[in-house]
């Protein structure tokens, strides 16, 4: 299919899938169910992931900034990093890999067997119950995990500024304090909500419209995460412009 | 018109539907009458499972027409299409079972989210229905993966039968069964079409199958169907490609067609 039919027929999915946002029924028991599996799952790697950034962050700004003023500014480029840029764009692309595939995945598998075919016979509109527990739940979702990202990433920064370059526990945490404007934070959130919804729309669209057979499959899942990715990245830059400039 | 000027239960004209340059149908003409069991019979991939998804509302037809009761339902707006759809229950080729819910749940699924009933209710009557295809109560609380396929159709029978539907779809009810659990399945569809007084409209390649199930016997070929007639007549259709079909011949008009084509 052509660029243009393809983002066309994304568009109507999108479209439609946000308008049943908004009318119910609702399924409660789908939605908690995907507020599990996307984010209480997605704890661990987002927090591994944060924890080690944030450390590696520390030990970069003292190699690069040791002529200078080593101490405060660890603190001050470890969070602003972490809690503009690095918490919601790494939280995003590992839930890309790890939700985005498995939605992908789960949808794309219940297209194949006819089961998305067998909701509508039984009346039951497959956006509501499979699309939107899942939008809500990414979007919702991310914004917390990048929250404790920001923290657990800050904490890496810290172990390694106290207890590998020595430096003192007390100006590292007034430093990262005094750094932070609330805009900071905010807006690695506000980025995180867009991926979350960026994540799960584009696991549910491929799942939707996927081939026939395992072999249509195996594509959605890849498709779900590579497009997801790209997105973020590129939704990543425009929030940033839109943030700080 | 069937007695009494009552409409055809379900009634398809001249019924199109190309995937890209591939006609699948190409011009469908059918009618059900009311509490009567049609089946269709026809190779694999002739369009037998797209001309019930274009009646079910899964597939929009490209042109034509389909009345269920002498409405129109391809220009249906969603509210009035789940009016309709509730009037369905469906066999899928697969079963289509929801595999994260127990089976229990798959039978009551539409009695629960589509007719919002009790848990409590659904559950028992979901129950009665996995009982009525002949399995033990305490199937309910298995997940479908832990079934063998016969169990499976069975289950999605049981789902299909649990709205108490006027009209069921059957697709393929009989493919990849033994020829054992094949008859016990046609059984349980001849039981509950009865039982139900329900419209039938079933697909099969699988002749015992139609015979069993059938009060009225069309074949599909290239698109339309070719003909039409009761299972009596079958035997003495005077159609070469009915002959070819039923006798499972490997030579004769249909394969001819498809070497030339
Ligand atoms: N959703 C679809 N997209 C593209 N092609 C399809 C689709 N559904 C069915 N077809 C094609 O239409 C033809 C008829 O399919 P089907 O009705 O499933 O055959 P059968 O008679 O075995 O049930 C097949 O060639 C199939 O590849
Ligand atoms: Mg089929």
């Amino acid at each position: 299919m052509s660029f243009f039919a393809t983002v066309g027929q994304f568009s109507a999915f999108a479209g439609l899938s946000v308008s049943h946002v908004f009318r119910g029924p609702f399924f409660p028991k789908n939605f908690s169910k995907q507020i599990v599996s996307i984010g209480y799952y997605s704890l661990p790697v987002v927090g591994l992931t944060t924890f080690f950034t944030g450390m590696v962050l520390a030990l970069q700004s003292y190699t690069g900034f040791t002529r200078f003023n080593a101490e405060s500014a660890i603190a001050s480029v470890v969070a602003l990093s972490i809690t503009r840029e690095l918490a919601p764009v790494l939280a995003g692309l590992m839930v890309a890999g790890r939700v985005g595939a498995s939605i992908a995945a789960e949808i794309g598998t219940m297209r194949v067997t006819e089961q998305i075919d067998a909701l509508r016979t039984l009346s039951v509109n497959p956006f509501k119950y499979l699309v939107v527990p899942r939008l809500i739940a990414g979007t919702l979702t991310l914004p917390i995990l990048v929250l404790i990202g920001d923290l657990i990433g800050i904490m890496g920064g810290y172990i390694v500024s106290v207890h590998v370059l020595g430096f003192s526990a007390g100006s590292y945490l007034s430093q990262s304090w005094d750094v932070l404007q609330p805009i900071d934070v905010i807006s690695g959130l506000a980025k995180a909500a867009v991926f979350g919804f960026i994540v799960t729309i584009m696991g549910c669209y491929h799942g939707f419209n996927s081939g026939r057979g395992a072999q249509g499959v195996g594509a959605a899942t890849t498709n779900a995460v590579v497009t997801s990715s790209i997105l973020i990245l590129v939704f990543n830059y425009i929030l940033t412009q839109v943030f700080f400039s | 018109m069937s007695e009494a000027g009552q409409p055809p239960k379900i009634s398809m004209r001249n019924v199109k539907k190309s995937f890209g340059t591939k006609k699948v149908l190409n011009g469908i003409d059918l009618d059900v009458e009311k509490g009567e069991s049609c089946v269709i019979i026809g190779g694999s991939g002739t369009g037998k499972s797209v001309t019930l998804k274009c009646v079910l509302g899964l597939i929009r037809p490209d042109s034509g027409s389909i009345k269920i009761d002498g409405s129109e339902v391809t220009e249906m707006d969603n509210d009035d299409r789940d009016e309709v759809m509730s009037k369905f229950g469906m066999l899928f080729q697969g079963g289509a079972l929801f595999d994260s819910l127990p089976v229990w749940e798959n039978v009551a699924f539409g009695l629960i989210h589509g007719r919002k009933m009790d848990r409590e209710e659904a559950h028992e009557i979901a129950l009665q229905k996995i009982e009525a295809v002949g399995m033990g109560r305490q199937v309910g609380s298995l997940y479908p993966a832990e079934l063998s396929g016969g169990m499976q159709k069975r289950i999605g029978l049981a789902r299909a039968i649990a709205g108490n539907p006027e009209i069921i779809f059957f697709d393929e009810p009989t493919t990849g069964l033994d020829p054992i659990m094949a008859d016990v399945i046609n059984d349980l569809i001849a039981k509950c079409v009865k039982d139900l007084g329900a419209t039938a409209l079933s697909i099969t390649h699988d002749m015992a199958s139609a015979r069993k199930i059938a009060d009225k016997i069309t074949m599909i070929h290239e698109g339309k169907l070719i003909w039409t007639g009761s299972v009596k007549e079958l035997d003495n259709s005077g159609n070469e490609y009915v002959d070819q079909f039923i006798h499972g011949r490997a030579e004769g008009p249909i394969t001819k067609h498809a070497n030339m084509a």
